[in-house]
């Protein structure tokens, strides 16, 4: 009869193993958090931690076994785990492979709203102070089409980039004349001006909607002031409208948190919820241009408004265990990033930041900048992410420029102070433009950093639910499927 | 049922001595089908044997209890079998040796379920293998495969190749993939192999050199623990080149299953198996979560590695679960509907080969019987305490 060996003959003896790289975290009088190359989190009681640091682990008792599967440990002569390790974080990093997929031109400054913590409007009629000139959008969509990525999304801004509605015309129509990328097109607008001539054209050229919706008409309106106080009803109107013309997956909304709405979460989310909207993005309110100069930033911080996030999404959530399904957005990025290993380029979550390597944006006078914000920082004064401009730059020089690389190279979380060896790295991400804009540094000091504290709160929040909700994790779990 | 594959003529005659075995293709008297040197008119009464001698066929093989009388104008070649044997039929191949008149049915051409072992060779030794390995030179049978392949029917389904460890002799195993390749590309062809051979480059690449357009290797992964896999395969290293072969095969854009047969030492960690394969390798194109087949070394084996399926039915459906979730598609073979939890019902595949394939009394009342994989009829069949008749 045939001769089997005993399982601890298969066992690998302790000065043959070895530590592989990880992130933790106290978390708890004896508990910390624990999170391997790829973010994969396990909990581990401070003996195991210490035990495991020394390496005093034996295959067989328990905690190897624990170790060896997270990917904290290994033999010191087997490949299998490095190479999964390698694949892993090969395929999260994967977005790099596509270089400025999104291209933002800013048609026009003019806006008929005049929105206290709007950074960049104008209420004029100049059009020839504040209008994009075909010239330049030329240039800009050669730069455009001069990056690498097979597809890219042109998103029309503003102001209200409605108020330059044939330039937009122009735009898509020169794109699509143009062969060699896959395109989308994006309109960000308030919807006060939408008609039918819109409406049919983005019909007609598959072009999204996106406006801003603040929460109930009072909220609203009073984030968004606009000549006849109506600003609420024209969006919802719009959104209506656009739902049935355009399907509803090609019209979608977004907020501004101001701090009127921190007390008004629920309120907010059932706005969204019965205008049919499939989901809502709780974001926190920007730091930039006019809303440091008007204070607006100022008035309430991370923690308040981690509170107010925290109460939407389990409101979210409570919508879900009714029978609806509804998305919070950003809890979906971040959870796909900590269940899969899915690449997300979102500009917010990634390092190497996003700044010019996920987006540019073109000004309406043909300034170039990394990124949103970074517009928005120029008009207060600050040039630090304004790369160039279309007239004398090709899109090389504005990827290649000095600026560009010193804010996506002094800001990589992978070698960060703080973020290096913090347990959220893998899910998480640089931001430049915020830590210049809050800190006058594009790296920042992170436990002074709001950013970070949102940060730490969303991920820690979100793995409490997945490990002690488990009607609400399965939730969440469907929300980071793909 | 069971059906028996082997056997040994009862007769046989104009076999020359030159070769020591022949590949036979059975056809019917009538058949109408260009004739190939391989094929034998199948006949089973003596109007049958008339008819095939008047249609001029040089080969006869007859399915009867007497012997057989030929008339003496007769000079071809003639084989004999048992009426045990009166499922073969039409398109069928068998493997014939001269002097022991022992033969092996190769391929039903009604079957879904057809395999080819390729050898009894292995560099692992599993604790619960159905088909224990030798160590022994049967480089014959890779051969024998190469001459059955022209005569399998290129509209075939599906095709598999067991061992042993089919990767054994690496290179002449992928030049008989090369043939599938060329005889029957559109059969999905399916190789069950430990996966340690991928860990070696150059297998790698000549597996992905066969360019055959359904080709899938199916591995088993029993543990997410290294020493745990190790342990059921019984060879050190085994984890490591097996994840590492998967991953190789993967890179190079190759179809792979993943396969975890379920006992008393994979079945209790089924969660956390199917959560790391869920994490760690969601890129496979299936994976297969197995019952036990009790045959083999899990007979000598059964007091470590039987486990009721109802003990770990839970443990299971979290598994699938987690697999799902990740957008892997997964099956759970062998095992019947009324021992899972309701949850893995779609899922649950009737997987057991026909020709090994049975159900129990119970049965007999059940709705779902026809959905169900019932059980396997070979070895010492262990039944589950849950076996219960499902009633509406
Ligand atoms: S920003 Fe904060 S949460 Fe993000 S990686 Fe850095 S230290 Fe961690
Ligand atoms: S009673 Fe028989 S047919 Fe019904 S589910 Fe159980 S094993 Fe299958």
């Amino acid at each position: 009869m045939a001769r089997f060996l005993s399982p601890e003959t298969f066992r690998t003896a302790t000065e043959d193993l070895s530590l592989l790289p990880f992130n933790f975290e106290r978390t708890g009088a004896n508990q910390y958090l624990v999170a391997n190359m790829v973010g994969d989190f396990i909990r581990l009681t401070e003996d195991e931690l210490s035990r495991l640091v020394d390496l005093r682990v034996r295959p067989g008792d328990g905690l190897y076994e624990k170790a060896y599967a997270a990917h904290l440990v290994s033999g010191a002569n087997q490949k299998a785990q490095r190479q999964l390790l390698a694949a892993r974080l090969r395929s999260r990093m994967s977005f790099l492979q596509q270089s400025t997929p999104l291209h933002i031109f800013v048609v026009t400054l003019r806006c008929e709203h005049s929105c206290p913590y709007c950074q960049v409007s104008r209420q004029s009629t100049d059009r020839s102070r504040f209008d994009m000139s075909e010239e330049t959008a030329m240039r800009a969509l050669d730069i455009a089409f001069a990056s690498p990525t097979s597809r890219i999304k042109i998103e029309f801004q503003g102001g209200e980039p409605l108020l330059n509605f044939p330039l937009i015309r122009k735009i898509v129509a020169a794109a699509k004349q143009r062969s060699g990328k896959k395109l989308d097109f994006v309109i960000a607008s308030n919807l006060a001006l939408l008609d039918d001539a819109v409406l049919e054209f983005c019909k007609e050229n598959n072009v999204l909607l996106s406006t801003s919706l603040d929460g109930p008409a009072d909220l609203h309106n009073k984030n968004r002031p606009r000549p006849g106080a109506n600003s609420h009803e024209l969006a919802v109107a719009g959104i209506r409208r656009a739902r049935e013309v355009l399907g509803p997956d090609w019209v979608g909304a977004l907020m501004t948190t101001t701090e009127a709405s921190l007390d008004r979460v629920d309120e907010i989310i059932d706005e969204y919820l019965q205008l049919g909207l499939d989901g809502i993005f709780l974001r926190p309110l920007s730091p930039f241009g006019f809303a440091i100069k008007t204070k607006q930033f100022a008035k309430y911080d991370a923690q308040k408004w981690l509170a107010f996030y925290e109460r939407g999404l389990r409101r979210v959530l409570e919508i879900n265990r009714q029978g609806t399904p509804f998305r919070e957005f950003y809890a979906t990025l971040l959870l796909t990033r900590m269940l899969s290993d899915r690449p997300i380029g979102y500009v917010d979550l990634r390092s190497p930041a996003g700044a010019g390597l996920g987006a540019l944006v073109y000004n309406y006078d043909g300034s170039v900048f990394a990124s949103d914000e970074g517009r928005m920082l120029a008009e207060t004064g600050d040039d630090a992410f304004r790369l160039g401009h279309v007239e004398r730059d090709s899109y090389n020089s504005l990827i290649l420029s000095d600026k560009l690389i010193g804010a996506i190279s002094s800001s990589l979380t992978q070698c960060a102070p703080e973020c290096s060896t913090c347990v959220y790295e893998s899910h998480c991400g640089a931001d430049p433009v915020y830590h210049h804009a809050t800190q006058g540094d594009a790296l920042g000091i992170k436990p002074l950093s709001a950013f970070c504290a949102r940060q730490k709160g969303i991920m820690g929040l979100l793995l409490d639910i997945l490990e002690n909700s488990p009607e609400d994790a399965a939730i969440l779990r469907r929300w980071a499927a793909a | 049922m069971t059906l028996p594959l082997y056997g040994t003529a009862s007769q046989s005659a104009g076999f020359s001595s030159d070769k020591a075995r022949s590949v036979l293709r059975l056809r019917s008297v009538d058949s109408a089908a260009e004739r190939h040197v391989a094929d034998f008119a199948l006949a089973r009464t003596p109007a049958d044997i008339r008819r095939a001698i008047e249609a001029d066929w040089p080969s006869i093989l007859v399915v009867s209890d007497g012997s057989t009388d030929l008339p003496g104008q007769f000079t071809g070649q003639l084989v004999a079998v048992s009426p045990k044997y009166d499922y073969l039929a039409d398109g069928d191949v068998i493997g014939f040796d001269h002097v022991s008149r022992k033969f092996r049915t190769l391929y039903r051409r009604n079957s879904a379920h057809n395999s080819f072992l390729v050898t009894e060779r292995c560099n692992n030794y599993c604790l619960m293998c159905s088909q224990p390995p030798k160590d022994v030179d049967d480089r014959w049978i890779l051969s024998e495969i190469k001459e059955s392949l022209p005569l399998v029917d290129p509209a075939t389904r599906g095709l598999t190749f067991t061992g042993g460890e089919t990767l054994s002799d690496w290179e002449d195993f992928i030049a008989v993939l090369k043939e599938c390749r060329d005889w029957l590309p559109e059969t999905a062809i399916q190789v069950l192999t430990n996966g340690r051979a991928f860990a070696d480059s150059r297998i790698v690449d000549a597996w992905k050199e066969i360019g055959h357009p359904n080709l899938m290797a199916a591995i088993p992964v029993y543990s997410a623990v290294d020493h745990v896999h190790d342990h059921v395969v019984q060879a050190k290293g085994a984890f490591d080149e097996t994840i590492l072969g998967i991953l190789k095969l993967k890179d190079r854009g190759q179809r792979v299953e993943i396969r975890v047969v379920l006992h008393a030492l994979t079945a209790p960690i089924i969660e956390d198996t199917g959560r790391w394969l869920a994490r760690n390798v969601p890129f496979v194109d299936h994976v297969a979560l197995m019952g036990l087949e009790n045959t083999g070394f899990a007979i000598a084996n059964d007091a470590m590695l039987w486990m009721d399926p109802v003990d770990y039915g839970d443990g299971l459906a979290r598994a699938v679960d987690y697999l799902s979730a990740a957008g892997i598609n997964v099956s759970v073979y062998n095992l019947p509907k009324c021992v899972l939890p309701k949850s893995v019902w779609p899922h649950a595949l009737q997987s057991i080969s026909d020709w090994k394939n049975g159900f129990v009394e119970e049965c007999d009342g059940c709705d779902e019987k026809n959905a169900c994989s019932g059980f396997f009829t070979t070895g010492r069949p262990r039944f589950s305490r849950g076996i219960r008749a499902i009633t509406s």
